[in-house]
């Protein structure tokens, strides 16, 4: 009895000795040679595995970063400059610095100011909305509330507010990956520079009908009058197809534009309430009433909702 | 037994309240917008300008490609206006707007009421009319015919399908048009053959039609090469791929046109209009449509010109009901809801449906409990609950491989789902990226 169980350990044993060493010969002979500065990249990178530098995710990043021998057309939009500079660092090369960004929505056409004409009784998706129909209302260019920037977020940054049916992005979160920006049918969302203390001026329009035709739709539609153009000293905005569109890189975030505009299409998010001062009343005396304007109280809100 | 397709289908409510309504002429409208782009393909090109006067029947826009068809004015007047106007899909499209005044024809067309029975033309002639006239297949699909009769090379077809099967509830304007119109539509079947050089052709009938069945048969049995075959009811039956299964037996392997197997399917009213082209000179500028709905005052048959506003047909009919919840551009279970009556009745418009809001609200939408009834009514013999989640997660591959591309978009898997999925939606829309996707590919 006891030999039984003698000879089988032993020829088990044996069987495992040899198989160890089979195996050893031959991972060396199949041995795959990995650059070591891949897994370092990779620990440096944020691990989001969003697809925001259009890699597949963390992993192929580093790999491509590795690979290339120079970050020129790579750029971790999670991680940022620092994540970028930590991954120069241990490649040996020279980083390459952009300025943060952030998804900003196009479209400010609330219930109350673009009413609805249809109501949508399909599938929740914009995408399935989008190939049906131009929307359930005049505007065949705004946001059409089904949320599929919402389903699209992987950092809980894009959220739909109930009272307006549009979606509003959370400053402190959005990381600038893009998914946002792919998943719009209507291409509402940008990504923008983002400025001091997250202040930003932009269009929230997306409308390229004729005035008229934009202003029946929708009452906060661009209507591409060139007002704003003529008001801006550094040729930030520029008028296509009956929209006006300001450039983040040139801005310089005077917001001399904001009350010119005669739909209160252009919207600024994370300024300090303005003040009528002595200095501004030129300004004050061609626009219109500046504080009460509708939508001045619509971006203050924002504001105020982004830094709580 | 009844002939029928052999897999999947439905049998809704039939609801053909219009069916015992002769067809009416509307009354001329006081203006028409055209769109250019009234079939699958390229738009047409404009030809006239604002402040021309223009005839019924005149060239009003020029086929722009193989794949496309001429539009001819349908009234007299003078053009207002070449702009974009409305659409059933809510984006605008590009078109003619005319302002009515009279009703001149074109001298060309003969619009006298007697049968021309004699055909006196050849294949090759057949063809160019009904090229001219810009006749596209009218059931819905809007493909232009003239590009159908002519086989790709190395095919031949040998016989003819003519669809009156109208399986879609409601509808009855080609049930009308073979009580109304027999002898032309037995005169256009003749054309079709000589144009295709085919020697027979079957007409597909579902048997909730039998007036029409007897009134054909009587009047087909002159022809010997001319069959008549009455089909069980069961939706999607007017679909090509069912039509050609259900009467020849022939199955269509995935991705493959009709005419790989020698069948082409032309619908009873493009036939009808392949008569008045080529026997009567007369280019495709109105056509029959039903206006229905269970809380219309008077659901018709209407003559329509092309063009003429879908708010005028409903007027005619006895104006909007109360409790409409959805206007619906075609039948209940392929049309479109419209959002608004403004749209133009175009070629492809076979019906203008009203539904009452209790039947048009769809139900709440709940978790899919693997029932698998959609998969035993899909007529495709797909797997719809599949389709759908794929579409939903976005693996195009995985629907591309599980041949999201052979669906004929009938809705029988959403009209019998018990969970409300929106089933035929995300297929619609896997369709159309796997589409983009597989043109790509082939660039």
């Amino acid at each position: 009895m006891s030999t039984i169980i003698i000879y089988t350990i032993l020829t088990l044993s044996i069987i495992g000795v040899l198989s160890a060493i089979i195996l050893y010969f031959v991972a060396q002979k199949f041995k795959v040679y990995e650059d070591p500065r891949i897994d370092l990249v990779e620990a440096a990178l944020p691990g989001a595995n969003c697809g925001g530098c259009g890699y597949a995710g963390c992993r192929a990043f580093a790999d491509a970063c590795v690979g290339k021998g120079e970050l020129a057309d790579l750029f971790c939009p999670v991680g940022g400059n620092d994540t970028m500079s930590g991954v120069a660092d241990i490649l040996g090369i020279e980083a390459i610095k952009k300025d943060p960004r952030t998804a900003v929505v196009r479209c400010n056409g609330t219930c109350e100011h673009r009413p609805k004409t249809n109501i949508f009784d399909g599938a929740m998706s914009c995408a399935v909305a989008a190939s049906l129909y131009s929307g359930d209302t005049g505007c065949q260019y705004g946001c059409l509330g089904c949320g599929d920037c919402v389903t699209s977020c992987d950092f809980d940054a894009i959220h739909m507010n109930p009272e307006t049916g549009l979606p509003e992005v959370d400053d402190d979160k959005c990381v600038a990956c893009g998914a946002c920006v792919k998943a719009c049918p209507k291409t509402l969302i940008e990504l923008r520079k983002k400025g001091p203390k997250d202040r930003k001026i932009f269009v929230s329009c997306r409308n390229m009908d004729k005035g008229a035709v934009a202003r029946k739709s929708c009452s906060v539609a661009c209507i591409g009058c060139n007002k704003c153009e003529k008001e801006c000293k550094y040729d930030a905005i520029t008028i296509a197809n009956n929209l006006a569109y300001i450039d983040s890189d040139k801005c310089k975030l005077c917001r001399k534009c904001v009350p010119v505009c005669p739909t209160n299409a252009i919207i600024e998010l994370n300024f300090p309430p303005r003040k009528i001062t002595v200095s501004d009343e030129a300004t004050v005396e061609t626009a219109k009433p500046i504080v009460k304007a509708p939508d001045q109280t619509t971006a203050e809100a924002k504001a105020e909702s982004s830094e709580n | 037994m009844l002939k029928s397709f052999k897999i999947g289908g439905v049998h809704p409510a039939e609801n053909k309240l219009s069916a015992q309504k002769a067809i009416e002429v509307l009354p001329l409208p006081k203006s028409v917008f055209i769109p250019v782009g009234q079939h699958i393909g390229a738009p047409a090109e404009a030809i006239v300008q604002k402040g021309d006067q223009v005839k019924v029947g005149q060239l009003i826009a020029k086929s722009s490609g193989f794949v496309s068809a001429n539009i001819h004015s349908s009234v007299s007047g003078t053009v207002k206006k070449v702009e974009t106007g409305p659409d059933t899909s809510g984006y605008p499209k590009k078109g003619i707007y005319i302002d009515v005044e009279g009703d001149i024809w074109d001298e060309k067309i003969d619009s006298s009421p007697e049968l021309n029975s004699e055909i006196t033309l050849d294949a090759i002639a057949i063809l160019a009319k009904i090229q001219d006239a810009g006749i596209v297949g009218l059931g819905g699909a809007t493909f232009p015919t003239h590009v159908k009769l002519v086989p790709p090379k190395g095919m031949k077809a040998d016989v003819l399908l003519i669809n009156g099967v109208e399986c879609e509830p409601y509808l009855t304007s080609d049930h009308r048009m073979m009580l109304e119109h027999t002898e032309e539509l037995i005169v256009g079947v003749q054309l079709l053959m000589k144009a295709l050089n085919v020697t027979k052709a079957a007409i597909g009938i579902e048997n909730n039609k039998p007036d029409a069945i007897s009134k054909i048969i009587k009047i087909a049995y002159a022809h010997s090469n001319i069959s008549v075959v009455p089909l069980k009811v069961k939706y999607p039956q007017g679909g090509e791929k069912q039509l050609i299964k259900a009467v020849t037996g022939r199955e269509i392997s995935s991705g493959a046109l009709p005419i790989s197997v020698g069948a082409v399917v032309t619908n009873i009213a493009t036939t009808f209009a392949v008569y008045e082209a080529v026997q009567k000179n007369k280019p495709l500028f109105e056509r029959v449509v039903t206006v229905t709905g269970k809380s219309l005052k008077n659901p018709s048959n209407f003559k329509t010109r092309i063009g003429t506003s879908i708010g005028e047909l409903i007027e005619a009919a006895g104006g909007l009901p109360e409790n409409c919840g959805k206007i619906i551009n075609g039948g209940p279970m392929m049309g479109k809801a419209v959002t608004n009556t403004e749209i133009p009745v175009t070629k492809g418009t076979s019906g203008i449906l009203m539904m009452p809001e209790t039947e048009a609200k769809r139900g709440e939408i709940m978790p899919c409990i693997r029932c698998s009834r959609c998969v035993s009514v899909c007529p495709m013999g797909l797997e719809p609950f599949l389709l759908m989640t794929v579409s939903e997660k976005q693996i195009w591959e995985r629907a591309e491989s599980e041949r999201i591309m052979d669906c004929i978009e009938c809705g029988s898997c959403s009209y019998t789902c018990p969970a409300n999925r929106p089933l035929l939606d995300y297929i619609r829309l896997g369709k159309g990226k796997v589409g983009t996707i597989m043109r790509n590919r082939k660039q």
